[in-house]
C-alpha cells in the first residue's frame, strides 16, 4: 500500500470488479497504538454511520464508505480540486484484536474505530531477576 | 529558464574548446555539469506534470460550482465543527477559517503507525466569479462536508437588452 498519501488517490482494487460507476478515493489515516488499544482515525468526508462498512477478515481490516453522489443539477463545475467517490482501504493488524469490542464511531466525516487487543496479545513486561 | 540555460551552454561550450578543436578538460566538465543541471530541470518539470500541482493540496480542498444566479463553493472539512468554522465574505472574496483539534493525542509510549491526517488552524480564501450579495449566503455543514451558497447580487447580474424597432 502507498504510504505517500499527501493527496489521496483512487486504488486500484484487486480482486472483486465495480459494480458502482465511482471512483474510489484512499482516505488518510491516523495509526496509533496504546498499550490496550489500537486506534485508527480517518478522514471520509460525506460519509454517516449508515454508509460505512468495515470489516475485519483474519487480520485485514479494510473499511469501506460509501458517498452519495449528489452532483449539483443547474450548476456547472467551475473549479474542481476533490473528486467526489467512495472510501476504501485496508490494513493489515499486525497484533491479535479482541473482535468483540470493536468500537466505530462517524462524527463530522471522520471514522474513528478503536481496536482492543486482545488480552493473550498485550505485551508482556518480562521481569529479568539478577541472579 | 530552460532555453535561457540551453543557450548558455552554448556560449560556454564554445568557450570549452582547446585549440584542437576538442573539448578540454575544464570546459568537458563544465559541458558535464550542464547537462545535469538540465536533467535535474527536466526531472522538475515532468514531476509537475504527474504530481498535483501546489494549489491542490491546500486544505481544505474546494470544489467551486457556477450558474447565472449563484455560486456555490463545497469544502472537504473532515473533523471541523461547525463552531469552530468562520466564513465571511468581502465583494468578491470568500474566506473560510477555522481550526481542526486532535481528538486522539498520542502519548510518549504510544506509537504511531500512521499520521496522515490535518490538524491545527487553516485558512483559504477563494475568489469568486462574481460578487455576490452578502446577506443571502448561506452554508450548511454535514458530513464532514461544507456547502456555501453565495447568490449573485442583483447589480452584477447580466441584463437582456432589448433592441427597440424603429
Amino acid at each position: 500500500m502507498a504510504d505517500t498519501l499527501d493527496v489521496k488517490e483512487a486504488e486500484a482494487y484487486d480482486g472483486a470488479e465495480h459494480t458502482r460507476a465511482v471512483k474510489v478515493y484512499t482516505p488518510a489515516v491516523d495509526i496509533v497504538e496504546k498499550t490496550n488499544e489500537i486506534v485508527v482515525t480517518a478522514d471520509m468526508p460525506g460519509v454517516d454511520d449508515k454508509s460505512i462498512d468495515i470489516t475485519l477478515e483474519k487480520n485485514v481490516l479494510t473499511i469501506y464508505g460509501k458517498v452519495d453522489l449528489d452532483v449539483p443539477e443547474k450548476y456547472r463545475a467551475s473549479y474542481v480540486e476533490y473528486g467526489i467517490g467512495d472510501y476504501r482501504r485496508s490494513f493489515t493488524l499486525s497484533e491479535e484484536v479482541d473482535r468483540q469490542r470493536i468500537e466505530a464511531t462517524v462524527k463530522n466525516g471522520v471514522l474513528k474505530l478503536v481496536l482492543p487487543k486482545a488480552e493473550a496479545a498485550k505485551t508482556k513486561k518480562i521481569e529479568v531477576r539478577a541472579a | 529558464m530552460l532555453f535561457s540555460d540551453l543557450a548558455g551552454l552554448t556560449r560556454r561550450g564554445l568557450g570549452g574548446l582547446n585549440r584542437y578543436g576538442q573539448y578540454g578538460w575544464g570546459g568537458y566538465d563544465a559541458v558535464q555539469n550542464r547537462m545535469k543541471q538540465m536533467q535535474d530541470e527536466m526531472q522538475r518539470l515532468v514531476a509537475g506534470l504527474t504530481e498535483r500541482p501546489a494549489a491542490e493540496r491546500e486544505f481544505p480542498a474546494i470544489n467551486l460550482w457556477t450558474n447565472e444566479e449563484e455560486v456555490m463553493v463545497t469544502a472537504e472539512l473532515p473533523g471541523v465543527n461547525a463552531k469552530d468554522l468562520d466564513i465571511t465574505v468581502v465583494g468578491r472574496m470568500l474566506t473560510l477559517k477555522g481550526t481542526r483539534g486532535t481528538t486522539e493525542e498520542a502519548k510518549d509510549d504510544d506509537c504511531c503507525h500512521r499520521r496522515e491526517c490535518r490538524y491545527g488552524n487553516f485558512v483559504r480564501a477563494i475568489e469568486l466569479p462574481y460578487e455576490v450579495d452578502g446577506d443571502t449566503v448561506s452554508a450548511k455543514l454535514e458530513k464532514g462536508v461544507l456547502t456555501v451558497t453565495l447568490p449573485r447580487a442583483d447589480a452584477d447580474k447580466p441584463k437582456k437588452i432589448t433592441i427597440s424597432a424603429n
